[in-house]
């Protein structure tokens, strides 16, 4: 296993090269060069070259290219245009609030998922199945922004029970493990909650109905196993591709919590990724699309390495 | 039986399973009746057509002119006279602006996925077909998109660019062409290996018949179900993008962009500042359950 895990890793450098080659082609995608698009119009030229020639943008592309790799492999991530601090400083602190929120929202999520998922796979009635594949739908079909914004109408707005926005009270800017700071997550959470919800529960009810009808679970019964004894058997059959989808849904609620993080102004890094975008701050949009690109890697990669050692018949070239 | 490792795709992992040949004229006859006796399919087929005709249709219908402010008619309640479902925040009409919006939030859902699925299917069957070195350099690059999940890449890329539909346009193509692109190359890869493409080529079929025939026949169908199970998260995506504000640009109806701009109305009016995520969760919901009803008709497997 070991040895497939320093495989895997090895594998990953191409594509983290290419991933890093697309990081830098953003800035280049961008109409204009970075430095003019956000100086004041009537800045001389002087200023405009000397600030070109500091951010190294008047080098050639692909020298500029080799120098922002050194550099930043060195884990040197620029420096904000918009506010002048360390880009890995202002990446760094929001991405762990980033993370809070997803953990939270995965939590949930996974819990409701399987607990559904087997429910409706077990059930005998038709009602239940339908329940729950109404619910799995909801999940992958509702606009979740919409239903963030449908969640702080009724509860902030009509009902008052819980606040609309920001991570703590008092214009908080991190984390804490008290009252005030979790009822401010009730929200976000169970909108970041709702796809991996959808999208897990399809996944785990149709892998356990599939495992239900194979042989061996007749095997088990006429073996004279009680229910509960097989449903062990039939969740570690499912667990493997319950996993990689799992991990899938994970890292894209990481990187897919900027909606979300938009409407509650919770400062995480698609809440930073915004501004940086409208403030035409490159060095912040690279370094968080490059963190991000970069967890979510690490994650798929773990989640593989995870899934050989649940089910060894996996085999892998 | 073995376990499969799932394929990792946008949403759900679906592993797309070839069904049986399927060039003979009786399948497509079988499958538009198993969807003609799915009453499902049926309602939310009809659904999206009405959406779809009243949106294309819009200029025509005798609606208030969507693009018209006014300073003293802002945010009307829904059932007001005049105003079916009330005024927005610059007291547009809001009917008006909810039909004429789906001219551009479906058009930006759905032409992603159109484009995606032209590029992706050649890219795909190519590097299914031709196997070796061609699909190691473009299913290698496709890895690349894979390490971003698909929001972010969405986001990122149009967020470079600027806003602008066009932008929005090119920035979801480019996120839908990997994974359309996975799927036809292992729905591709597994055909390649059936015995008939092996008698058609051992009975002189050339490789061009060969791909157009036996290939392209049993492989569309499964690229197909798969690329209309896209459009919902397309038009998610691309109302997303909007009402983040990088896509459509204000004034234009798009029901993203709406979205956005009454959230400054959620304290005086709220079900209407909701409205134009009913519209969107009304099309992505029938998207969907038109695509399941779809794979299940086609017998692709999930």
């Amino acid at each position: 296993m070991l040895l497939y895990a320093l495989r895997r890793l090895i594998y990953l450098v191409p594509v983290a090269f290419g991933v890093s080659l697309l990081v830098f082609a953003l800035v280049h995608l961008a109409p204009g060069d970075p430095i003019s698009a956000i100086v004041p119009p009537d800045t001389p030229k002087e200023v405009i070259d000397k600030l070109k020639e500091y951010y190294g943008f008047d080098k050639p592309l692909p020298v500029q290219y080799v120098r922002w790799l050194l550099v930043t492999l060195s884990g040197d991530f620029g420096t904000s245009i918009g506010t002048g601090r360390p880009v890995a400083q202002e990446v760094g602190s929001a991405f762990g609030n980033t993370l809070i929120l997803a953990i939270s929202a995965c939590l949930l999520a996974f819990t409701l998922a399987i607990v559904l998922g087997t429910t409706a796979a077990y059930a005998k009635s038709r009602a239940v199945d339908r329940l729950v594949t109404s619910i799995a739908l909801f999940g992958v079909s509702v606009p979740h922004f919409w239903l963030a914004i449908v969640l702080v109408i009724i509860f902030s707005v009509e009902l008052g029970m819980l606040p609309p926005m920001g991570i703590g009270p008092e214009n908080a800017t991190s984390w804490r493990l008290d009252w005030p700071h979790i009822r401010h997550m009730i929200l976000p959470t169970i909108a970041l909650s709702v796809i991996p919800l959808g999208v897990m529960t399809r996944t785990v009810r149709s892998t356990i109905k599939e495992i239900l009808s194979m042989e061996f679970v007749t095997a088990l019964q006429a073996k004279g196993m009680n229910d509960r004894q097989i449903l062990l058997h039939v969740l570690k059959n499912a667990a493997p591709v319950c996993l990689a989808v799992m991990g899938l849904q994970a890292g894209n609620l990481i990187g897919g919590s900027i909606l979300i993080e938009t409407v509650f102004s919770w400062p995480g890094t698609g809440f930073l990724l915004n501004s940086a975008i409208f403030r035409r701050d490159l060095p912040i949009l690279q370094g968080t699309t490059l963190v991000l690109a970069f967890f979510f890697m690490m994650l798929n990669l773990t989640v593989d390495v995870i899934q050989t050692f649940v089910d060894p018949r996996i085999k892998r070239a | 039986m073995a376990i499969q490792s799932p394929s990792l795709e946008i949403g759900a992992g679906v592993g797309v399973a070839v069904g049986p040949v399927v060039v003979a004229r009786g399948y497509w006859q079988s499958v538009s009746r198993r969807l003609r006796r799915d009453p499902v399919t049926l309602i939310c087929g009809i659904i999206l057509l009405l959406i779809v005709a009243s949106a294309l249709t819009a200029p025509w219908l005798g609606l208030a002119d969507p693009y018209k402010t006014s300073m003293i008619r802002r945010l009307y309640p829904i059932g007001s006279p005049n105003y079916l479902l009330g005024t927005d925040e610059l007291g547009r009409d809001m009917f008006s602006r909810l039909i004429y919006g789906g001219r551009l939030s479906l058009f930006m859902g759905v032409m992603p996925v159109v484009c995606a699925l032209l590029i992706g299917a050649t890219l795909g069957i190519t590097a299914g077909f031709m196997g070796g070195r061609v699909n190691m350099a473009i299913m290698r690059v496709m890895d690349v998109f894979y390490a971003f999940p698909s929001v972010l890449l969405a986001i990122s890329l149009s967020g470079a660019m600027g806003a602008g539909a066009e932008n929005t346009l090119l920035a979801l193509t480019i996120v839908f062409i990997p994974p359309v692109c996975r799927v036809s190359e292992s729905v591709t890869t597994q055909v390649r290996g059936f015995d008939f493409v092996e008698a058609a080529r051992a009975s002189g079929a050339g490789t061009f018949t060969i791909v157009r025939v036996h290939v392209l026949g049993n492989v569309l169908g499964p690229i197909l179900v798969y690329a209309t199970s896209l459009i919902s998260v397309a038009i998610i995506l691309a109302a997303g993008l909007s009402f983040l504000g990088l896509g459509v640009k204000p004034p234009e109806p798009e029901w993203g962009l709406m979205l956005n701009t009454l959230r400054q109305a959620i304290y005086v009016n709220p079900v209407l500042a909701a409205l134009p995520g009913v519209m969107i969760f009304i099309t992505s919901i029938c998207f969907n359950l038109m695509s399941d009803g779809l794979r299940a008709a086609m017998d692709v497997k999930a």
